[in-house]
């Protein structure tokens, strides 16, 4: 598990509340996690400050699970 | 009550005359004031008035780049940003029949787009502190329309429907967005008027009198405060009875 993903699933468990089990590579943030279109929004902004990059709003919009997360975050770097 | 100790606060339009009447009003209760304005001179006058806890911010508010930067700016200059006055605005009054484009276009930039452009910028840090207070100064015209003011008064209905959109979205974080719409308020726009203006325009007023920039302070003082948490996407009128809605 690479140190990405760990801090990541560490943000969406402490956001959205929800079991770190539960957050896994498919895990949808609004259909599977619970998050509403703001929690989202959120997310993208506490990706943000956690790995020190710009999320763009077109881009924020193709991350829906956390895979998508993960992926996204490891090229931005 | 209203106790605003370690709030910071952005005031647009606070070289005015409801402008620096709010922005004192806020100071007052203890927040630290960020005074925005186009005419860089009476915002200085009104932050050594003020004293200590007021900072000077220039922005032309036709300029979406400046515009942009603002809250970032006050973020910068306070430490942070709890609450948006959008108070700023301007007029190009015609008959909608002589009405350039460019009188319209202009009218909405400044008091309408430009508000959409300083939520968007404070959203943000709001959301993160699970607080924020966001008031839109609004008019009575944007409720009853007048004539001569078509892009005035679309410019403050305008305000009115999208201070209640952000209000539904944000709401759920501790994040109020309400509008006081002000009637005829003494200040060196009706100062112009001559007597037999002002006659007409009191006698719609049931108070029989105009308002004072203090008294529009007054109601955007409440909606800052802690106590309004539960009001959002109100709009509070203050016109001495002239409209009752």
């Amino acid at each position: 598990m690479s140190d990405v993903a760990d801090r990541v699933r560490k943000i969406v468990v402490e956001h959205l509340g929800v079991e770190e089990d539960k957050v896994v590579e498919n895990a949808s943030f609004i259909d599977d996690l619970g998050a509403d279109s703001l929690d989202t929004v959120e997310l993208v902004m506490a990706f943000e400050e956690e790995f020190g990059i710009e999320i763009p709003d077109d881009a924020a919009e193709t991350i829906q699970t956390f895979g998508d997360a993960v992926r996204f975050i490891k090229e931005a770097q | 009550m209203f106790d605003l100790t370690g709030k910071r606060a952005l005031v647009t339009g606070a070289s005015g005359g409801i402008g620096g009447a709010i922005a004192t009003a806020l100071h007052g209760a203890g927040a630290t004031v960020g005074l925005s304005g186009t005419r860089t001179a009476p915002l200085e006058e009104l932050a050594a008035s003020l004293g200590e806890r007021a900072h000077v911010l220039p922005c032309n508010l036709s300029d979406a780049e400046a515009v942009n930067a603002l809250p970032k700016q006050a973020i910068e200059a306070m430490g942070g940003l709890d609450i948006l006055v959008n108070n700023a605005g301007i007029t190009r009054d015609n008959l909608f029949m002589r009405m350039s484009e460019e009188d319209w276009a202009q009218v909405l930039e400044v008091n309408l787009t430009s508000t959409m452009r300083l939520c968007k910028g404070v959203v943000r840090p709001m959301m993160k502190a699970r607080w924020g207070r966001i008031v839109n100064i609004t008019s009575i015209v944007g409720a009853t329309g007048n004539p001569g003011q078509a892009n005035y008064a679309a410019a403050k209905a305008g305000l009115v429907g999208m201070s209640k959109s952000i209000a539904h979205e944000v709401a759920g974080r501790g994040i109020t967005v309400n509008c006081v719409a002000p009637g005829f308020i003494e200040t060196a726009m009706t100062d112009k008027l001559n007597e037999e203006q002002k006659s007409g325009i009191l006698g719609q007023i049931p108070a029989g009198r105009m308002g004072t920039p203090e008294e529009i302070a007054s109601a955007v003082l409440y909606l800052s405060s802690a106590e309004a948490g539960y009001v959002t996407g109100a709009t509070l009128h203050v016109n001495g009875g002239m409209a009752m809605l």
